[in-house]
């Protein structure tokens, strides 16, 4: 494992498949009377929002609190960022005050690289999302929700998810989810297609490692898990398409699209979900979407980041183990 | 009067030959010329070149005085060779009327380090809606002769029509920044893998394209002579080569960083390579190099973009777009065209300072190297290698994207009208 996290293309397979394990450890601790760790207990982690993002956040502070860590949290609004004080001024001030790890998410795209590269700070940094570059432990949260339905919770430790095709919808463009999906499903085997209307892709996406289509319903019956994005309203104005129904109706997941999945696959969002956009109603309450499975899963993903970037060579959830005898 | 007799220097990269400087003018060229009463500089194998001329600074003053000013700007173009730089003219306030044209070319002329031709703007305040009073800055003592809204485009077409038209009355140039504004809002940076892979905002090549395809149209049909800025497309090298084949008289500049750096280089989201036009491919890299040797392309201009460290030293998206240029020209270009067998050192006087004096209209500027010339000259040694170490820069700003890199010849002497300005390597 490297120091940072700053991208979900630096994780090598076995890197990836040892986060995905951990995190299954992780998992249970949550199934415990008392969910804590007491693995960062002494260490400070930081959690750097310059840009709203409520879940993200409070999945990362709920990691780090049952991993016993001590937890700032730092938003930019009315702070002295919004006093035009730089990115650099802001993590070295709060570096000096004694800081392990910097959770930064930020508007800019390589925020977080350039705090981990630029020499300004020696804290580790975790990528919780930048501009429209990656958000690597969305990926992993996603990959592990899909080894734990596709696979199994003790089947799927130690594999990845080598031949599962994956079929991920929607803007594309903007996305940071898709990016860090790509790259990781790709690095654990999978088969990704992206499919969105050629407006809300990438120039330069040919060269990915994925296949790229226009057509939603040929890609429904050929996978195992379709990725819905979020795809925000105000895109329709800058003309990426000419209207929200005309979208729903061509890349919108609704019941009877869902049905022609096959019987096994399952529907995924990162959230949060447009209702009557990309995803019906009657598809986000089925027992398919894992929506909600994927938030629960964020946590021991980011305890299990945390825990490798942090916790050094300690057996993650051996003292509980100890305790549970 | 003082003389100075340059030794054995290979006048344009030829035999090496005697220059003797008389006061302001070449006396003599020729071998074994007499030292008497002469200060001698050795050659010593280095080759003399006419003084260079950039038709593309930003030298900030009025304004920005934090990141550059006229005085360390022009000592900045001495140490890299120039003896005349046009100064670009979006300053605060933007230099958009007689008076503060003539405030800058003043302050050249005051420094002496090296002549200033002030750039008017095409509009007012660089708004692209009004035409500002062209006639009365080429009437100033500063006697503006191109003119440009570089920054910003003039993307509306009739506007850049009249402008054509208008500056024909007294021989000026527009040189357009082009660059297309609605396909380019937001745009970070090149358009292409590269950038669909970072996240960063694209900056596609046909944003430049299509304003150079609509321009060499429009200086076609009203007969005038168009000048295209830094130009970084091999799209945009196809058009221009095909309007010159129609006899268009368009002219177009390319910047040394465009002949040597890549979009590649964003992947370290270090904003030292954030630029306006962008780094482009090596595909286009390569294009360029080609023009530029075939002549295409006319001329090599800096686009010296000086900014303050803390507009580098953050975000990508959150910093200034440029590069300083002026101090590394000249060993880029040799490093990019020479060292590669593209161009040859009579190539370089050209693209250097004959066709951007002509294409300013420099008098005085881009001139032979003959008996009765001005003595404008650049004494470069290109048996030098060495790494780009900005703490020596002459320029008030350090945001050089060549830091720590290897490049090849070394500018020791420069002469602006018989004065040295520059004495190995130092600044006088």
């Amino acid at each position: 494992m490297q120091r940072h996290l700053i991208s979900a293309a630096d994780l090598t397979r076995d890197d990836a498949v040892l986060i995905l394990d951990t995190a299954e450890e992780m998992s249970r601790v949550a199934d415990r009377p008392i969910k804590k760790l007491p693995t960062l207990r002494g260490r400070t982690v930081v959690n750097l929002f310059f840009e709203d993002s409520t879940r993200t956040r409070i999945s990362f502070e709920a990691a780090e609190k049952r991993l016993s860590a001590d937890v700032i949290n730092f938003s930019a609004k009315g702070s002295s960022v919004s006093k035009g004080e730089s990115l650099k001024d802001t993590a070295q001030t709060l570096e000096a005050m004694g800081v392990d790890a910097v959770v930064i998410r930020h508007g800019a795209s390589g925020a977080p690289y350039r705090l981990a590269n630029s020499g300004w700070i020696d804290a580790a940094v975790i990528n919780a999302g930048d501009g429209t570059h990656q958000h690597p432990t969305q990926a992993l949260l996603d990959a592990f929700t899909m080894r734990r339905r596709l696979i199994g919770r003790d089947a799927g430790l130690g594999q990845d998810l080598s031949g599962k095709r994956v079929t991920i919808v929607g803007d594309i463009l903007h996305s940071r989810v898709a990016r860090s999906n790509v790259d990781l499903l790709h690095t654990l085997g999978a088969e990704v297609t992206l499919v969105a209307p050629p407006t809300l892709l990438p120039v330069g996406v040919e060269t990915w490692p994925c296949a790229v289509s226009y057509d939603l319903d040929a890609a429904l019956p050929k996978c195992d898990a379709v990725m819905m994005l979020r795809v925000q309203r105000e895109r329709m104005n800058a003309a990426f398409f000419p209207t929200e129904r005309e979208y729903s109706r061509r890349y919108g997941l609704d019941g009877d699209r869902m049905a022609k999945l096959p019987e096994h696959a399952v529907v995924m969002h990162p959230g949060p979900m447009v209702r009557g956009m990309e995803i019906t109603a009657e598809v986000a309450d089925s027992g398919r979407c894992t929506a909600v499975e994927q938030v629960t899963n964020g946590v021991s993903i980011r305890m299990a980041v945390l825990y490798l970037l942090l916790g050094g060579n300690e057996p993650a959830v051996a003292p509980t183990r100890t305790e549970e005898k | 009067m003082s003389k100075t007799l340059i030794r054995g220097a290979k006048v344009l990269g030829g035999a090496p030959q005697d220059v003797l400087i008389d006061g302001e003018t070449i006396a003599e060229v020729g071998e074994n010329l007499s030292a008497e009463g002469a200060r001698v500089v050795e050659a010593d194998g280095k080759v003399l070149l006419p003084g260079l001329v950039d038709l593309h600074t930003h030298l900030r003053e009025p304004g920005r005085e934090d990141s550059e000013t006229v005085l360390t700007g022009t000592r900045a173009a001495a140490s890299g060779g120039y003896t005349a730089v046009f100064a670009m003219a979006n300053t605060f306030p933007v230099a958009d009327t007689a008076g503060v044209v003539e405030q800058v070319w003043r302050l050249g002329r005051e420094h002496g380090y090296c002549d200033v031709r002030p750039v008017g703007a095409v509009t007012v305040g660089l708004e692209g809606k009004q035409l500002a009073e062209l006639g009365a800055m080429h009437d100033s003592a500063a006697g503006v002769t191109v003119f440009s809204d570089d920054g910003k485009c003039v993307d509306d077409a009739v506007i850049m029509r009249r402008a054509l038209e208008y500056v024909k009355a007294f021989d000026g140039v527009v040189a357009q920044h082009a660059q297309e504004p609605r396909l380019t809002e937001g745009a970070q940076m090149n358009e292409g893998v590269v950038s669909a892979e970072l996240g960063l905002g694209g900056w596609p090549a046909v944003a430049e394209e299509s304003i150079i395809a609509r321009d060499v149209l429009l200086a076609d049909h009203v007969g005038s002579r168009v000048h295209i800025c830094h130009l970084s497309t091999a799209g945009s090298v196809e058009i221009v080569r095909w309007a010159k084949s129609r006899g268009i008289r368009v002219t177009a500049e390319v910047t040394p960083h465009h002949l040597l750096l890549t979009d590649e280089l964003v992947r370290t989201y270090n904003p030292v390579y954030k630029v306006n036009p962008p780094l482009r491919t090596e595909r286009d890299v390569m294009a360029l190099r080609e023009a530029l040797a075939d002549g295409t392309i006319d001329i090599v201009a800096t686009d010296h973009a000086p900014h303050p460290q803390e507009d580098k030293d953050c975000e990508w998206a959150a910093a200034a777009m440029g590069m300083i240029g002026l101090e590394t020209a000249l060993s880029v270009v040799q490093e990019t065209m020479v060292d590669t067998g593209l161009l040859d050192w009579a190539g370089v006087a050209d693209r250097m300072s004959f066709a951007p004096a002509r294409i300013g209209r420099a008098h005085g500027h881009g001139r032979p190297v003959s008996a009765g010339e001005p003595a404008n000259l650049t004494l470069v040694d290109p048996a030098y290698r060495g790494r780009v170490d900005p703490a020596g820069f002459a320029s008030r700003s350090r945001n050089t994207p060549y830091e720590g890199r290897e490049l090849p010849g070394r500018v020791t002497h420069t002469w602006l009208r018989g004065k040295a300005t520059l004495v190995d390597g130092k600044l006088t």
